[in-house]
């Protein structure tokens, strides 16, 4: 005898519910919902991002025909080449001397700007973000004629004072401060904006007990605003490091890596290398150096914030 | 509902029918009955001169009832460079694609060979130079045809009053328009008295040294007119010689006189110095003086296009040619083929020369002496030994001999004046070679 009638097909039905019930449950939940949500981002990002590298790491294993893998044999010869560790030394020297004179000079502007009276400091917010919102290849264009050899305007206003007429672009030294300062130029206002959003967000009330303590106006920056912002800066420095090592329109509109490959960073080199020396793998060898560099970058800076939050 | 039943015998009638209406049925051609053609054009800078291109180009279609689409590719940028490279990565694109200098070698592999309609092409407009057998040519294989579109000689655009008042030399008795150059006496030696002289005078020779094209090509010439070869026909690196070595202490004696910023020069800082009136010689196609009939007509019309100066191993004039090339990959190489040899025909040559104001030049013998050139001015007859008519100087590339793949590498480096501007800059001989040496030996690549 049984104690309950047999309904032979309720067991797949309640299955069915059940999975139904799941898929709704997965559907609110907030994860997935966020992970639909950025699918076409990812999408693209595979389309865009992913194949190219995984692409370009496979041309770097080829020979110069792309008809032969040589494995590492691209990176062995790059190493043996003096031209190679000249646009090594000089894209560190590009990137970190304007990476750190960005981070100055915005955290010294971002200052000001905090200062001015709010009714007035949307105007100079937007003044001061207009080089980093015209397009860096057409403002670079005016740089060149102000770098001009022949005609710079530069050094037309330098001569009323009896100064020049400057090399810009034609001594190794100048042209390096030139491709340098318009990095600076263009890219100071990405970390004004960044870091006076991260100003705006310190409470005041920690300048205030600093006050209180007798802090001056170093202390209250060394004490208060420096670690309030460190996260924020630690991002921005690391964001604009990758995007400056991998500069390419700056350099290759001002200078074209010379004079006598003195400017060349990595994907200005790669470019004259692979695409119009015709030896594509060689170019993405020397594209793809950076990947290390940066890699080594990211992960101190990167650990260092992971620290700071576990400490918080 | 009613279904009609189809009997064996009416479905063999139908099908006999059908096949024999087939047949029969005289051939309607459509309008783009031969299929479809694309073809990537370089975007000349000479306004007017695409439509000369588009023109011919849809005149053939129309007779060949084919469907023709053209690109015009920019050089600025290296567009038409990117695209080649782009184009070859993908294995698909235009069906024609012109290609400059090196580029039909750097895609031998990807090429239709040519050889079909080349052959017959140089029997009709007679033998082309060496500088576009040695581009254009791998083995017996031809890689593309010479397009006059784009092909140019970089030789020197002299000011005709500076030249005569500084240096004390008439270009325009050395290059008389209408006959042949009487110069004998334009040496390397006169060149470089003549740039010393016009940079006393204020006005000095304007010849870049940086890393892009006019430079490279300006040095390449000069490396020749000395016997000065980096790297031999065969690959092997010779740059430690001692014509290399006389060629580089020539430099630096003309670098002397040269504006103090010309190794930060690219290609328009030449042409700006002409049209400013600042200099009394460039090394550069009739473009300057073009822009210097537009913007500056006083300086246009003391200006005078001739030869290279003669070195102890001949002169030689750096050439630049353009090619069509077919990809073996395009889908209609027939059509493509026929479109070539309708471009290269004399009329149609002739056309494109005279869109451009005779910047573009034919690469074959017989087709050097079009009425334009003769006609062009002011002043009159001030392109006419542009073209080289008279076989004066031999066309050349820079970095040539070595093999096109590695003369590629060291034309686009700019190894030839770096040279110069590292031994210029105070760099032992010696240490210039070696260096010039690791870099060569690295262009061998495979």
């Amino acid at each position: 005898m049984v104690d309950f009638a047999l309904q032979p097909n309720s067991v797949p039905e309640t299955r069915a519910k059940r999975k139904r019930a799941s898929l709704r449950t997965a559907l609110k939940r907030k994860s997935t919902a966020a992970f639909l949500m950025t699918l076409p981002l990812i999408l693209l990002i595979s389309i865009m991002v992913i194949y190219p590298a995984f692409y370009s790491l496979h041309l770097a294993t080829l020979n110069k025909s792309m008809q032969r893998f040589v494995g590492f044999g691209n990176f062995e010869f790059l190493f043996k080449r003096e031209t190679f560790w000249l646009v090594v030394k000089q894209s560190c020297i590009f990137a970190i001397t304007a990476v750190v004179f960005k981070a100055l000079i915005g955290f010294i502007v971002a200052h000001f700007v905090h200062n001015i009276p709010v009714k007035g400091q949307r105007k100079w917010r937007g003044m001061l973000l207009v080089p980093w919102v015209i397009p860096p290849a057409m403002s670079t264009l005016a740089w060149l004629w102000l770098f001009d050899p022949s005609y710079s305007a530069f050094n037309y206003t330098l001569s009323f004072f009896g100064i020049g007429p400057i090399p810009w672009t034609g001594d190794a030294s100048w042209a390096r401060f030139s491709v340098i300062l318009v990095n600076i130029w263009y890219g100071a206002p990405f970390f004004m904006i960044m870091y006076l959003a991260s100003l705006k967000s310190v409470p005041e009330q920690l300048y205030e007990a600093a006050a209180i303590d007798g802090a001056n106006w170093w202390q209250r920056i060394w004490y208060v605003t420096l670690p309030m912002m460190r996260n924020i800066i630690a991002i921005t420095t690391l964001f604009s490091l990758i995007v400056t090592f991998a500069n390419f329109d700056i350099v290759r509109i001002l200078t074209s890596g010379g004079p006598l490959d003195h400017t060349h960073i990595f994907a200005t080199w790669a470019f004259r290398v692979g695409i119009e020396g015709g030896d594509i793998p060689l170019g993405a060898s020397v594209s793809l150096f950076m990947f290390p560099i940066l890699a080594i970058a990211a992960v101190f800076i990167l650990r260092d914030i992971n620290k700071r939050g576990n400490e918080a | 509902m009613s279904r009609r039943k189809l009997s064996r015998r009416q479905f063999v009638a139908a099908t006999a029918l059908t096949s024999a209406a087939m047949i029969t049925a005289p051939y309607v051609r459509g309008a783009y009955a031969a299929g479809k053609l694309t073809m990537g054009f370089w975007d000349h800078w000479v306004p007017g001169a695409n439509k000369a291109s588009t023109d011919l180009v849809n005149e053939w279609a129309a007779k060949e009832k084919v469907e023709v689409s053209i690109d015009y590719i920019t050089s600025q940028g290296k567009k038409n460079e990117i695209t080649i490279a782009a184009e070859a990565q993908a294995k698909s694109g235009h069906d024609i694609l012109a290609m400059p200098t090196w580029w039909p070698h750097a895609q031998s592999d990807l090429l239709e060979p040519v050889n079909d309609i080349m052959e017959p092409l140089i029997q009709q407009n007679g033998a082309v130079n060496g500088t576009v057998q040695y581009l254009g040519k791998l083995g017996d294989k031809w890689l593309g045809v010479p397009a006059c579109v784009g092909s140019q000689i970089k030789g020197p655009c002299s000011r005709i009053d500076l030249m005569k008042k500084f240096a004390n030399i008439d270009v325009q008795e050395m290059y008389p328009a209408g006959s042949a150059p009487k110069a004998d006496n334009w040496t390397t030696d006169t060149f470089l008295k003549a740039a010393e002289a016009c940079h006393k005078g204020g006005v000095p020779f304007g010849i870049g040294l940086g890393e892009t094209s006019d430079s490279v090509d300006t040095v390449g010439a000069f490396f020749l007119a000395f016997g000065a070869e980096v790297v031999d026909a065969k690959g092997n690196v010779t740059v430690k010689n001692d014509n290399v070595r006389q060629v580089l202490e020539y430099y630096k004696k003309l670098m002397a006189f040269l504006p103090p910023d010309a190794p930060a020069w690219d290609d328009a800082s030449n042409n700006k110095w002409l049209v400013s009136g600042k200099g009394a010689l460039i090394m550069n196609p009739p473009s300057a003086w073009a822009v210097a009939k537009r913007d500056a007509p006083q300086v246009a019309e003391q200006c005078w296009t001739h030869g290279f100066p003669v070195g102890p191993k001949g002169r030689f004039a750096p050439f630049l040619p353009y090619f069509w090339s077919v990809w073996n990959f395009s889908k209609n190489k027939e059509a493509a083929k026929s479109l070539l040899t309708h471009l290269s025909q004399p009329a149609s040559i002739e056309k494109m020369v005279v869109a451009s104001g005779g910047y573009d030049l034919p690469a074959f013998e017989k087709l050097t002496t079009l009425k334009v050139w003769a006609e062009e001015g002011p002043p009159k007859g001030t392109l006419f030994h542009y073209p080289n008519p008279y076989n004066h100087q031999k066309l050349s590339i820079s970095a040539s001999p070595a093999p096109p793949k590695v003369a590629q590498q060291i034309y686009t480096q700019a190894t030839l004046t770096k040279m110069c501007v590292r031994f210029y800059q105070g760099e032992a001989m010696e240490k210039t070679l070696a260096w010039a040496e690791g870099e060569l030996e690295g262009f061998m690549r495979s």
